[in-house]
């Protein structure tokens, strides 16, 4: 059976949601009542059938809403998409990474045909069916990151791996919480988290960027990052803040349930094996806190770790001007229970 | 877990000849799959299963990163080293199945480069036949130094050549041919990088020439896997498993540890990477330091070693295992 595609929006009338399965599939990132960072680095291994860990790369029922909003953002502003010209041969790993991947995960969605450089490559749910030559850039609509990336849920940034260092020196972002591509294209590992509080203090970039350096073919890694977003908006750019930031002083006890959502990147990690460049996929979950509360644990939960969130964190997540106004509500969910060990919805 | 330990089953399809030192493995996969793409101047780690003991033994893949049928790797006989070349040219004979790791590149091409200038010597060749196919396929700017005792010990100039001309150029120690090292270095357009690979002294003797011919250490790329060398036996307590054990002469630091059943990380299994860096909870004796990954100052602190190389020689040591 395959996936029931949404039609959907992520701005103006926001009409998207998510059905009553994928709440359940929703990648909660709390796996206890408090949050502080660590390196919560575990390898990418499949999880179970149905969550989101089921595939290496996870295609679910947003996927044709969200590559259509990623083509209006890339025709407003073409800078989301940049690679420094070292950094073709990584694009070619990434687009053999995901249609191999793609296609072996959802066959009833993706085919890829392969006979030496002559790739023949089918889309069904966006309608695609191209025969390319592999390596060869002319034969493609765009570059091989960019066309292979506006067919997949989730930024993706291209790490290349020299000096020992990571340089952010290629990238897809268009579903991002508030940095831009265009001004860290070419930092190094230290340079792009600059402005992260408390982390560098406690030694987490130096040993985070340790294990990169070290992640191998064949074994990927994965970690999970949140925030909250007003809108179930993809697109919360430092381009566009002009557009979405005000939208943080919108929330009222009356509107929370639809307003506020909790954001959660799966980020995986993958050696890339012509490039020997680092991919690095950034997938940007969205749920609504009417359909976050259909979990009580969950709730009680959340309520909890927003309550006791350190005030910098708070501040460099975006969310302390409607915090209050989110506890508020979420306190009519939390009844001081305890609450069981894991991630699971119960 | 070890980094980089994910295995993949092969067997041995060709065992060739190349001279009187250097023979040629070629490995397929055991399932008939192809093998993993990789990138020129990575390795795989060899398992040799030698009767009651494993070796373990990192080789660079020399065959073209753009054909994955199969993997070559190269191996250079030593007659006085702890045995894995041994072991590889008397013991193991094609049909054989054999376990190596999945591709590793410490080695990598900085593909900013406008140029790739590679200095080899003697089997340190082995990684450039795999690099020189990568840039030639893509249309690459590259020249290959390559010196070695003979023409007859020469291993693959003579493919090399027919592959690039006048690309490659040779230098013959029994015929006094100096490679012109300094003229070489100052007369190289900018954003070239310099790649080496050799044997010890040669690559010191590259690097500070580059040096001081004001080369960025950055443009500077080399590739120096120690080969552990054997030394006088010496005990070892494992503080965290709590166990004791003996390194043998022929043996590493970190075979032993692995013969133990303990587990630690590793990558290179040449002083380099870093993965099994190990803190030393006391000592009485002296260390052989032989990594180039800790510090001068690591060395002389005596609170780590590097168990793929290092050794010790003393009364007692107990290491954080």
């Amino acid at each position: 059976m395959g996936i029931n595609f949404r039609k959907e929006t992520f701005r103006d009338d926001f009409t998207f949601r998510n059905s009553p399965e994928h709440i359940r599939r929703f990648p909660f990132p709390f796996h206890e009542d408090a949050y502080m960072y660590a390196v919560n680095i575990e390898p990418h291994v499949p999880g179970p059938k149905g969550s989101v860990l089921e595939h290496g790369i996870d295609v679910d029922e947003h996927y044709v809403s969200e590559m259509h909003d990623r083509a209006l953002v890339l025709a407003e502003d073409p800078l989301r998409c940049q690679s420094l010209p070292h950094m073709t041969l990584a694009g070619w790993d990434l687009l053999e990474l995901l249609m191999t991947s793609k296609a072996e995960s959802y066959p009833e969605h993706f085919t890829l045909n392969r006979d030496g450089d002559k790739w023949h490559w089918i889309n069904r749910p966006l309608g695609i069916d191209d025969r390319f030559t592999f390596g060869d850039v002319s034969t493609l609509p765009y570059g091989p990151m960019e066309y292979i990336t506006r067919q997949s849920q989730g930024d993706f940034c291209i790490l290349d791996q020299r000096d020992g260092n990571l340089w952010m020196d290629a990238g897809i972002v268009t579903t991002q919480a508030d940095w831009s591509l265009d001004f860290d294209i070419g930092m190094n590992f230290f340079e792009w988290h600059a402005p992260v509080p408390l982390a560098h203090e406690k030694g987490i970039f130096t040993r985070a960027l340790k294990f990169l350096t070290n992640i191998q073919q064949g074994a990927p890694a994965r970690r999970l990052n949140w925030t909250m977003t007003i809108n179930p908006r993809l697109d919360t750019s430092p381009e566009n803040y002009h557009k979405w930031g005000t939208d943080r002083a919108t929330v009222t006890p009356e509107n929370v349930g639809q307003k506020v959502h909790l954001r959660v990147e799966l980020q995986s990690f993958w050696r890339l094996p012509r490039s020997n460049a680092l991919v690095f996929p950034i997938r940007c979950y969205l749920i609504k806190m009417d359909e976050l509360v259909t979990s009580p644990k969950w709730a009680r939960r959340f309520h909890r770790v927003l309550r006791d969130l350190p005030t910098e964190l708070a501040d460099y997540k975006g969310l302390s001007r409607y915090r209050p106004t989110v506890l508020e509500w979420l306190s009519q969910y939390d009844d001081g229970a305890a609450t069981s060990p894991g991630f699971g919805p119960d | 877990m070890s980094a980089g330990t994910s295995k993949i089953d092969v067997t041995v399809t060709d065992i060739v000849p190349v001279n009187e030192l250097v023979k040629r493995f070629h490995f397929r996969r055991t399932d008939g799959a192809i093998l993993p793409t990789f990138s020129g101047g990575a390795h795989v780690v060899v398992e040799m299963r030698d009767d009651d003991r494993t070796r373990l033994n990192p080789y660079s893949l020399m065959s073209s990163p753009l054909d994955t049928t199969d993997y070559t790797i190269s191996v250079r006989r030593d007659d006085v080293g702890r045995g894995g070349s041994l072991f590889m040219h008397n013991r193991v004979k094609p049909g054989q199945r054999m376990v190596i790791s999945n591709p590793v590149n410490l080695f990598s091409l900085d593909l900013r480069a406008r140029k790739h200038l590679m200095i080899a010597g003697g089997i340190g060749i082995t990684p450039f036949m795999a690099q020189t196919s990568q840039l030639a396929g893509e249309g690459g700017n590259f020249e290959l130094h390559y010196t070695c005792r003979s023409e007859a010990l020469g291993t693959y100039a003579d493919v090399l050549q027919a592959r690039y001309g006048r690309r490659i150029h040779l230098y013959h120690d029994d015929r006094d041919e100096k490679l012109p090292l300094e003229k070489l270095l100052s007369s190289q357009p900018l954003g070239t990088h310099l790649y080496i690979c050799g044997p010890a002294g040669m690559i010191d003797w590259v690097r500070r020439t580059a040096s001081e011919a004001g080369w960025p250490s950055e443009t500077v790329h080399y590739e120096h896997f120690a080969a552990p060398q054997p030394g006088k036996p010496f005990d070892v307590t494992l503080a965290v498993s709590g166990k004791q054990i003996r390194v043998g002469e022929q043996q590493s630091l970190l075979e032993a540890i692995e013969a133990a059943g303990v587990d630690p990380p590793y990558l290179c299994r040449g002083g380099v990477c870093g993965q099994c860096e190990t803190n030393v909870v006391s000592y009485d004796g002296k260390f052989l330091h032989n990594d180039h990954w800790l510090s001068e100052e690591e060395h002389r602190s005596g609170c780590k070693i590097m168990p793929c190389v290092s050794r010790f020689e003393g009364k007692s040591l107990v290491l954080e295992r």
